[in-house]
């Protein structure tokens, strides 16, 4: 029989991955695509705190006399690793508002649509000297 | 311990530091001013970290006086030391020009927090510059990124919000690959020093884990790199960017990332590893070269000329890329004396770029129309420039497309050479453009353009100037690359 419970974790680590980079490829939506980044990010927080547990390891320094201990590195490097995705979070959602503002639009195509046109007016207009700056 | 002894940890603390002085300073004239402080000071301690190396070899420094492989360790060979110079020496000119123009294209509530993203982003490219810990890397990696987002979006046009967006997703995916790479790294050999993953990763190098960990970090590198496929987020984003903004990333993010994945090739993994276990070399050259020609072919159609460099910057990426993947000493001391000399000419393109946009408020080749006569000073540093991105000897641009070709021969390759070539008569097209603009075309009479100011001018002319300097005095920038590159494939060995 295959050890299931051994790789179990890795499985669900590839599927949120893939599941995460998929949304993030094939989703027009600016807001989906930042979910699926952050299902993304997720796995990969899943995959960390899976390498350093050994099964029936204890807890390190807390419990007396154990001789099995977790590795409690991995856990404490994914905490950074959560504070940047959340920043990341923050700072995607900041641009989305800031690109609804502007296109009154979060759908990747018609703010693509949008961009052309813009192109197309820079290629085309004559010169203007004192373009008002904001 | 002495004050001298804290170099390697100061050089990032202090513009780290200064961030969020500006935000509390919350004037534009006073963020400024400790920003370029800031950026001089760490400037003068990278000049004191080369003498210290020079001198005495690689600086080991212990974070907080643990030892490595437990505590955290930052590292200062010869390759970083020279990479930390470039890079404060690029940020002090850039602030320097700075001032005006930040002050036409911010709006003034913002100019302060502008300054503050600046400095994080500086902050986090000499981070990963400095440190030795794998994890510390992807740690400053996504402090500098994320003010990148943030400096990007801070554009005047709408675009800039779409770029900074569309980096944004890329850079993250970017950055995650990197971390998963580090975790397969982590699994195998239980350590995040990088010297310390160089000593044990041989023993496990032959496992499936290590080699997914090599690609992901690879893939991730190449992301943050602009590499050929995964270059989509870099034209827009320095394109719409502030002008500031793309001659400092432009000068030094992709090159920090160059350097990242020289170290994650020759200093974490062996380069027996990369070539012969996996097949790094053909796929760089490829990607390097198709990415040369390619970038320099949309180039050549480009309407904004902003846009133009920035196309030009993926296809000079394809060159370092390209040494390294040749996977000799020579290739690798190409790699490297490209690395410095990118940073230098695509400085003073960009600057120049931004001095334009501060009198005429556009970067458009249609109003470049006889600026040669309005704005000759910054015109005949852009064709100084030019000179120097197509490689026209004495400038620095030579210097390393000569040693290029030279690795590709050496290894009997002709067509490489060859395509070399032909990238730098693509180059010779798209700079003409701007030349025949800018010096045969009717300068608008409608438009009153004037010079643009000293403080654009000086640092703009120290770069161009070190663009001939460098290609005249080789000794100094090629004596340094050929050292570095012996020194990192010797570790390989």
């Amino acid at each position: 029989m295959i050890e299931l419970p051994g790789i179990y974790n890795y499985l669900v680590v590839v599927f949120l991955m893939m599941a995460g980079f998929y949304v993030v490829i094939a989703q027009g939506n600016l807001i989906k695509k930042l979910v699926g980044l952050s299902l993304f990010q997720t796995s990969v927080f899943i995959f960390y705190i899976s390498m350093g547990k050994i099964s029936g390891g204890e807890a390190p320094i807390f419990v007396e006399g154990a001789s099995l201990y977790s590795n409690p590195l991995p856990h404490v490097l994914i905490l950074t690793a959560i504070v940047v995705g959340v920043a990341t979070t923050a700072v995607g959602l900041a641009i989305v508002v800031r690109i609804h503002e502007a296109y009154g639009s979060v759908e990747e195509d018609e703010i693509n649509a949008k961009d052309l046109v813009d192109d197309a007016i820079t290629e085309e207009a004559p010169s203007v000297n004192s373009r008002e700056s904001q | 311990m002495s004050f001298m002894d804290h170099l390697p940890i100061l050089v990032v603390i202090i513009p780290l530091l200064t961030a969020p002085l500006c935000v509390l300073l919350n004037r534009p004239i006073l963020a400024w001013f400790v920003s370029i402080l800031s950026a001089l000071i760490s400037f003068f301690i990278a000049i004191q970290l080369v003498f210290q190396v020079n001198e005495l070899g690689t600086i080991s420094y212990w974070l907080g006086g643990w030892e490595p492989p437990w505590g955290i360790e930052y590292r200062i060979d010869l390759l970083a030391a020279y990479v930390l110079l470039i890079v404060t020496a690029i940020a002090s000119l850039v602030m320097l020009f700075a001032k005006k123009s930040v002050e036409k294209e911010i709006p003034e509530n913002r100019i302060a927090y502008f300054y503050a993203a600046f400095m994080l982003a500086f902050a986090g490219l000499l981070g990963i510059v400095a440190t030795g810990d794998a994890f510390n890397v992807f740690v400053f990696l996504e402090i500098s990124s994320l003010s990148s987002y943030a400096l990007i979006s801070m554009g005047k046009d709408r675009r800039a919000l779409n770029a900074s967006f569309t980096y944004l997703i890329m850079g993250t995916i970017g950055a995650t690959f990197i971390l998963i790479g580090i975790g397969s790294l982590y699994m195998m050999t239980g350590t995040l020093n990088m010297a310390d993953l160089a000593a044990r990763l041989p023993e496990v190098a032959d496992t499936r884990t290590v080699r997914a960990g090599f690609a992901f970090l690879t893939v991730g590198v190449g992301l943050k790199l602009a590499l050929f496929p995964l270059h989509l987020w870099l034209p827009n984003a320095y394109a719409y960017a502030p002008s500031v903004v793309t001659a400092f990333l432009a000068a030094t993010a992709t090159k920090v990332a160059v350097y990242l994945l020289i170290r994650i090739i020759l200093g974490v993994f062996t380069l027996d590893f990369s070539l012969q276990l996996m097949p790094l070399d053909t796929l760089l050259v490829t990607l390097g070269l198709i990415g040369i020609i390619s970038a320099s072919l949309v180039a050549v159609y480009q309407g904004d000329i902003k846009r133009m460099f920035a196309y030009s910057s993926v296809a000079q990426i394809g060159y370092m890329v390209l040494g390294i993947g040749l996977a000799t000493t020579t290739g690798l001391t190409a790699s490297i004396l490209h690395l410095f000399n990118h940073a230098l000419m695509k400085g003073a393109l960009f600057i120049a770029l931004g001095a334009i946009a501060f009198r005429i408020g556009s970067t458009s080749i249609k109003d470049f129309s006889g600026l040669g006569k309005r704005m000759p000073w910054t015109m005949a540093a852009i064709v100084a420039g030019g000179l120097s991105l197509i490689g026209i000897p004495p400038t620095v641009g030579f210097i390393s497309k000569w040693y290029l070709v030279l690795a590709a021969l050496e290894l009997e390759l002709w067509p490489i050479a060859l395509l070399i070539l032909v990238g730098s008569i693509l180059a010779v097209i798209y700079i003409w453009r701007l030349v025949e603009a800018a010096y045969f075309g009717k300068p608008n009479p409608y438009q009153y353009v004037q010079e643009a100011p000293l403080s654009m001018l000086l640092p703009l002319w120290i770069l161009v100037i070190a663009n001939f300097y460098f290609g005249i005095q080789t000794d100094f920038s090629i004596g340094l690359a050929s050292s570095a590159a012996s020194e990192l494939s010797g570790v390989g060995r």
